[in-house]
Order: C-alpha cells, then structure tokens, then sequence
C-alpha cells in the first residue's frame, strides 16, 4: 500500500534541502554546458545523470541510522540495507526514464510539446509504478 | 549567464520537489523510484525548446535513452554492492558513478558509430 508520511520531512535537516537544491541545480547547468559546448547528442546523455540519487541514498542511511540510534541499537547495517532498497527502487524507476526519453524523442519533433511532455512524465509515473508493483507482488509470492 | 542561473534555479526547484516526493512516500522501495525522476530533464526541457526547437530537444531526448540504460546499470550494482558488502552508503554511490559515465557514454559511442 503507497501512503505518504509527511512526519519524514522532520527528519531533513535545512542544510540537506540545500544540498540536493545546489545538487539539482549543478546538473541541469552542466547539461545545458555539455550540450552547448559538445551538441545535443552529448548533453543529451546528462538528462538521466543520477543528479540526486547519491545524496539521496546517503541521507536514507544516515535517517534509518539516527532511527536506530534513539531506541539504542547500531544502525549502520540497517541504514545500508535501507539504502540499498532504495537503489533497488531507482533501477525500476530507470527503466521508466527510458521509456519517457523514447516518447520525447519520437513525439517532439511532430506533435505538440505540451502534450508530449505531459504524456511521456504520464508514462514514468504508470511504469514506474507498475514495475514496483510486480516486483513487490514476486517477493511477496515468494516469501509467503 | 543568465540563462545559466534561470536553469540553476529551475533544476534545483525541480529536483527538490521529485526529492521531497521521494521522502514522503512510503514504502521505501517506491519511494526510490523518484531517484530516477526524469527530473533535471523536465528542468531544462522547456528552456531547451524555447530556444533551440523541438528537433534539437528531441536529439537531447535520444541521447538520454542511453543515459537512462547506464542509471539502470549503475542503481542495480549500488544495490547489489550495498547489500552484499554493507559499504558506506555515500562512498558506494560516488565512486561507481563511472559505470554511469562508461555506459552511458559507450552506448552512444556505438550506436552513433554504427549509425
């Protein structure tokens, strides 16, 4: 069941909010770079940089760490454990980026950019979820 | 320069937001579908197409198909060095981002040579 925790958002120190905004910003500079400097064909590469997935993961460690830290225990194991189901969760999620470059890509040069842009962010979200969702129905089936 | 500091602000807004989404949603592992987000690319495509069209923007697009293959490869090794090895975390991420780099970059090397 996906539910939302807005009591998460406690837990992100201002400073970390300034780090992934710096983060993002940084990537979507060196991709205009890239592409102004190389041509589109190699900036290009940059849209699918994992801009935020590194600080993002760590942050997952360091929040189920400090989780652990309070009722007493080591939480180091866990956090990277934490991490690593979340790294789990990006390569489904990249699958799905794939797949809305390829609807950018056929879909810009002939149709309407609003409507493509809204199709193909449309298809990360049904495919993405959809691929989480058949992985997550395999586990339970095999530990149940 | 202006151009670059409306595209800082408008690709750290964007990747926040996907960021924050990510946060909030439980559980965990669908929450890390938001760490490949098309986020920087929704950032900076709109820039793009005001200025350089819609063929230029889908050249970018083409590109980033190889991209994404290479994020697939190297969030599936993260995963796997993580949960074999336990590494810290931070390091794990940062030190394997070559394989990113080396895929993604080795794809369109041989796509664009054999093209």
């Amino acid at each position: 069941m996906i539910e939302m925790k807005w009591s998460s958002l406690k837990e992100t120190r201002p400073s970390e909010y300034v780090v992934r905004f710096v983060f993002g910003g940084a990537c979507t500079v060196l991709a205009g770079l890239a592409a102004k400097r190389y041509g589109p064909s190699v900036g290009g590469l940059f849209l699918a940089f994992p801009a935020i997935f590194p600080s993002g993961a760590s942050l997952i460690e360091s929040h189920e760490k400090k989780r652990k830290a309070k009722m007493g225990f080591d939480g180091t194991l866990r956090g990277r454990v934490a991490a690593s189901v979340d790294a789990a969760g990006a390569a489904l999620g990249s699958i799905a980026l794939a797949v809305f470059a390829l609807i950018l890509w056929k879909g810009l040069p002939s149709h309407n950019a609003y409507v493509v842009i809204s199709g193909a962010t449309l298809a990360w979200t049904c495919i993405a979820t959809m691929l989480w969702a058949i992985r997550r129905r395999r586990e339970f089936h095999r530990t149940a | 320069m202006s151009d670059l500091i409306i595209r800082f602000l408008i690709g750290g807004t964007v990747v926040s937001l996907f960021a924050l989404l990510g946060d909030i949603l439980r559980p965990k592992s669908f929450a890390g579908l938001f760490g490949a987000a098309p986020s920087v690319a929704l950032a900076t495509i709109g820039l793009t197409i005001t200025k350089n069209g819609s063929l230029y923007t889908a050249i970018e697009a083409r590109s980033m198909i190889w991209g994404a293959f290479g994020f697939f490869a190297y969030a599936s090794i993260v995963c796997l060095v993580l949960m074999r090895y336990k590494l810290a975390t931070l390091l794990t991420t940062i030190c394997l981002l070559p394989i990113w780099a080396g895929i993604s970059f080795g794809l369109w090397y041989w796509l664009a040579r054999s093209s």
